[in-house]
């Protein structure tokens, strides 16, 4: 059955990707990366929980600059993943299958994120 | 040879029969942290300094305690389901999977664990 001179579909590497596809994959990032980041969240808690001096050394560490790179990080990751989980629950409902409606939505959701991303850190300088 | 019929030997097995309460679960769970994924992160962005007592002082008043505990309890859950279809879906052979299944379950349940016992610690410490 091997046949190498067959004609291969297009994979990853060749092709443009589709923002939809874009879209996807960074649902699947994103989530994962806040799975982390729920780690990082009880242990705020907990270091919250164990006094002054143990909660200083996590605030430290937290905003030292790859903290806050990854705190920025973090929210980008949220608003992506809330946009897109957003998206998908339209699609629940059986609405915006059609492919310019799909394009559009993944741009919505890429703009939302970034504005709402660099909104709320702009507030903090 | 079976007195069993042949439809009767395969009905049942065509399926996993389960699946509908991950589907559901996932979303509902979406929904919920909608919610509190936005109140927890405008929480985060309007604190003063993050100073040890704006935090205590944030973390047991009591409205908040109760957000942080569903934040927590949904958030794990969510990201447990997540974490389990990526895990279905990119770790094969062998051990591999089951493993990986099995330390994500874990890992979450103790995040979720900890996220609780640290807000109830922090509230009932007067």
């Amino acid at each position: 059955m091997t046949n190498p001179d067959r004609p291969l579909s297009p994979h990853l590497s060749i092709y443009r990707w589709p923002i939809t596809m874009v879209l996807s994959i960074l649902h699947r990032v994103t989530g994962i990366s806040m799975a982390v980041g729920l780690v990082v969240f009880a242990a705020w808690l907990m270091y919250a929980a164990s006094g002054p001096e143990k909660y200083q050394y996590f605030r430290e560490v937290m905003s030292s600059p790859p903290g806050i790179l990854l705190l920025v990080l973090w929210t980008l990751a949220f608003f992506i993943h809330l946009g897109n989980g957003i998206r998908h629950l339209v699609w629940d409902s059986g609405h915006g299958f059609e492919i310019p409606q799909a394009n559009a939505s993944a741009w919505i959701v890429l703009v939302f994120a970034g504005l709402a991303t660099a909104l709320l850190w702009v507030m903090q300088l | 040879m079976s007195l069993k019929t042949p439809l009767g030997r395969v009905l049942g097995l065509g399926s996993a029969k389960a699946g509908t309460e991950h589907f559901i679960g996932q979303r509902v769970s979406a929904i919920g942290l909608a919610f509190l994924g936005c109140w927890f992160c405008w929480q985060m962005f309007t604190m003063d300094s993050f100073a040890y007592l704006e935090v205590i002082r944030f973390i047991r008043t009591p409205a908040n305690s109760i957000l942080l505990l569903l934040l927590a309890l949904t958030l794990a859950y969510h990201s447990w389901l997540g974490t389990q279809v990526v895990i279905e879906d990119y770790v094969h052979g062998g051990l591999a999977k089951p493993l990986a299944l099995l330390a994500s379950r874990f890992a979450h349940i103790v995040a979720a664990l900890v996220a609780v016992y640290a807000v109830l610690r922090i509230g009932f410490d007067s």
